[in-house]
């Protein structure tokens, strides 16, 4: 098993520009850095938008492990996303505020809801698989948009508090931000040791070719749900961060739009690369919200944007920077 | 009993409403393992032009007979212009690309027609109601599952029976082999994508008296579409059109049986079609 695992990890694409190790982790630094001292700097509504472009940055990196790994295109995303979102919206109105509670319920619901999706919709591949996780996605929808006694129905739940952590005040902007930080943060650098360990070697090896994989003796439908189920439950964690941080639950965090829009982030960003995905959700986010302050046409914006991006830069907004700065590639 | 007849007979209009539109996007999958995102974009775009048609020339005839051409030669410079160039690249950039232009699309339809839900009146002459096991039942609706069925036999002639449904059928099989005798396999592309594109904006104009149209139906539209191409099994126009009056008939009925199961009654079927039949009801072979 061992050469298989190093032609598989020869396979693994290599971040944006990240050649050596001691460049990555000095560009690592700079942008902790930069994300640790830029709120102390910038007003309160720059904090607010780089919290939420950090919630879809974990959104959608979790995505990437799908998607750009184990090349699994799924379009209902939003389930694990949605369902934590809404495990946390209904612990936190009825009087379970303790984050110490409520954040491991809603990564057990995220990835409990993946697990049960990827046991059914891996069965299939390709687009079928990628209906498949839609079909979830819109049943759970529908769930949340008819249950009204405990969904609140189409008005969602809304008055969610802040999570309550002794000694620290998150109601007000800053604390909040460098939760989400740190939180998303450990996230990010758990997924990043994942795709860099044997396991996502072997997920690159499934999305390059999985009937060889499974002639080398892996168990590749187990490989597979492990990787949905690890992606639901970092989704999951973003989930329970978006409830906390917009304090409102509707049933549009399920609906296949917010399915869209994150798939539509990793691959803007560049698949396969988690840094391009982060990258994609920064240029979604701050599109909209530059754009539309502007002018009401930032749907065609953005298509265009879309466009351009597929036009130029084949593998990415990441491919874009990775191409200048390695001449080789 | 009759009013029951009479809801199989909505569904099956609903149906063949869906076939136009699946049976382009079904094909174009087939042949060029493309999934066109844009697709519902152009099933607006026709209903949208059938109304401004209709208000210009007050003639519905007219808008029926030039607005497919119109959507066609948009797929044409679509597929010429910006899906060319990606045909080696993965699957992955072309839902990008399509799905940047399902959004200009229908952010120009919003910009040009406002955002408001408009439809057309069903044309002089199809305007009336018969009566059909003793219940009123109108007209436009016969209309539009006969133009359905007829175009499901015209296409099944097209492509089982003729040199030029040979031609796309031995693309579907395989590209590489069709090119090596001689084929011009791009040309082919052009075509059958503009055709498809045709008959999204067929479905749009004859949509426009039935459904409405506002920005967003774009979408709506293409995801049931998507589910019909699933459930018939990609590719294929017999399950194209088999997957258009189930999902047709699943929708009407379920809607007026299982009222609270409304919103995902589509999905259900085709949840329960693919785990049965992973590659759909007619479809070989998965991918």
């Amino acid at each position: 098993m061992r050469p298989a695992l190093r032609i598989a990890a020869s396979a693994v694409p290599r971040g944006a520009g990240l050649g050596t190790r001691s460049r990555g982790v000095l560009g690592w630094m700079a942008l902790a850095a930069i994300l640790g001292g830029l709120p102390l700097v910038l007003s309160r509504y720059v904090t607010v938008t780089l919290t939420e472009i950090l919630i879809f940055a974990l959104f959608a990196m979790s995505l990437d492990l799908l998607v750009g790994y184990a090349g699994l295109v799924s379009l209902g995303h939003a389930a694990s996303f949605g369902v934590a979102a809404y495990v946390v919206g209904l612990l936190s109105t009825r009087g379970v505020t303790a984050l110490a509670v409520t954040l491991p319920a809603g990564l057990l619901s995220g990835a409990a809801a993946a697990l049960v999706i990827g046991v059914f919709a891996l069965r299939a591949t390709g687009v079928y698989f990628l209906m498949l996780t839609l079909a979830f996605a819109q049943m759970a929808y529908a769930v949340a948009h008819q249950w009204s006694a405990v969904t609140g129905g189409t008005n969602g739940l809304s008055g969610i508090p802040r999570p309550a952590v002794p000694g620290v005040d998150l109601g007000s902007t800053l604390p909040f931000y460098y939760l989400v930080l740190v939180l998303c943060a450990g996230a990010a650098l758990l997924l990043w040791r994942i795709v860099r360990s044997p396991f996502g070697a072997a997920l690159v090896g499934v999305r390059e070719n999985e009937a060889r994989m499974r002639a080398l003796g892996f168990d590749t439908f187990r490989l597979k749900v492990v990787a949905f189920v690890i992606a639901g439950a970092a989704a999951a964690l973003s989930g329970t961060l978006y409830a906390y941080y917009n304090g409102f639950v509707s049933p549009d965090v399920l609906y296949w739009t917010t399915s869209g829009q994150v798939l539509i982030m990793v691959l803007l960003g560049g698949a396969g690369t988690l840094v391009g995905p982060a990258a994609g959700a920064s240029a979604v986010l701050l599109l909209q919200n530059l754009v539309s302050s502007y002018t009401e046409r930032w749907t065609l914006i953005l298509g265009v944007a879309f466009i351009l991006v597929v036009l130029a830069a084949p593998r990415g907004l990441v491919g874009l920077v990775a191409r200048r700065w390695t001449p080789s590639s | 009993m009759s009013y029951y007849l009479l809801q199989a007979l909505n569904g099956c209009a609903y149906g063949m409403l869906l076939f136009l539109l699946a049976a382009g996007l079904s094909l174009i999958f087939g042949l060029m393992d493309v999934v066109n995102l844009a697709h519902g974009g152009f099933y607006m775009l026709g209903a949208y032009l059938a109304l401004s048609l209709v208000r210009w020339t007050g003639s519905f005839w007219i808008a029926l007979a030039v607005v497919p051409l119109l959507t066609a030669a948009g797929g044409f410079l679509l597929e010429w212009e910006l899906l060319r160039p990606l045909y080696r690249r993965t699957h992955l950039d072309q839902i990008l690309l399509t799905f940047g232009v399902a959004f200009v699309l229908m952010d120009l339809a919003r910009w040009l027609w406002g955002a408001d839900v408009q439809s057309l009146p069903a044309p002089p002459g199809l305007d009336r109601s018969v009566l059909l096991f003793g219940t009123l039942f109108p007209v436009y609706r016969l209309f539009v599952i006969a133009l359905g069925a007829a175009l499901g036999l015209a296409l099944w002639i097209v492509l089982g029976r003729t040199r030029l449904g040979a031609t796309v059928r031995a693309g579907v099989a395989n590209k590489e082999m069709t090119q090596a005798l001689g084929i011009d396999i791009g040309m082919v592309f052009t075509c059958v994508f503009a055709f498809g594109t045709g008959l999204a904006g067929l479905a749009g104009v004859v949509a426009a008296p039935v459904q409405g149209v506002f920005p967003g139906v774009d979408f709506e539209t293409l995801i049931v579409t998507l589910i019909v191409v699933v459930v018939g099994g990609l590719g294929t126009l017999k399950g194209s059109f088999w997957g258009s009056l189930l999902i047709g008939e699943a929708d009407t009925f379920g809607k007026i049986l299982l009222p609270q199961l409304a919103l995902v009654i589509i999905y259900l079927v085709m949840a329960t079609v693919l785990l049965l039949r992973p590659g759909g009801l007619f479809g070989g072979k998965t991918r």
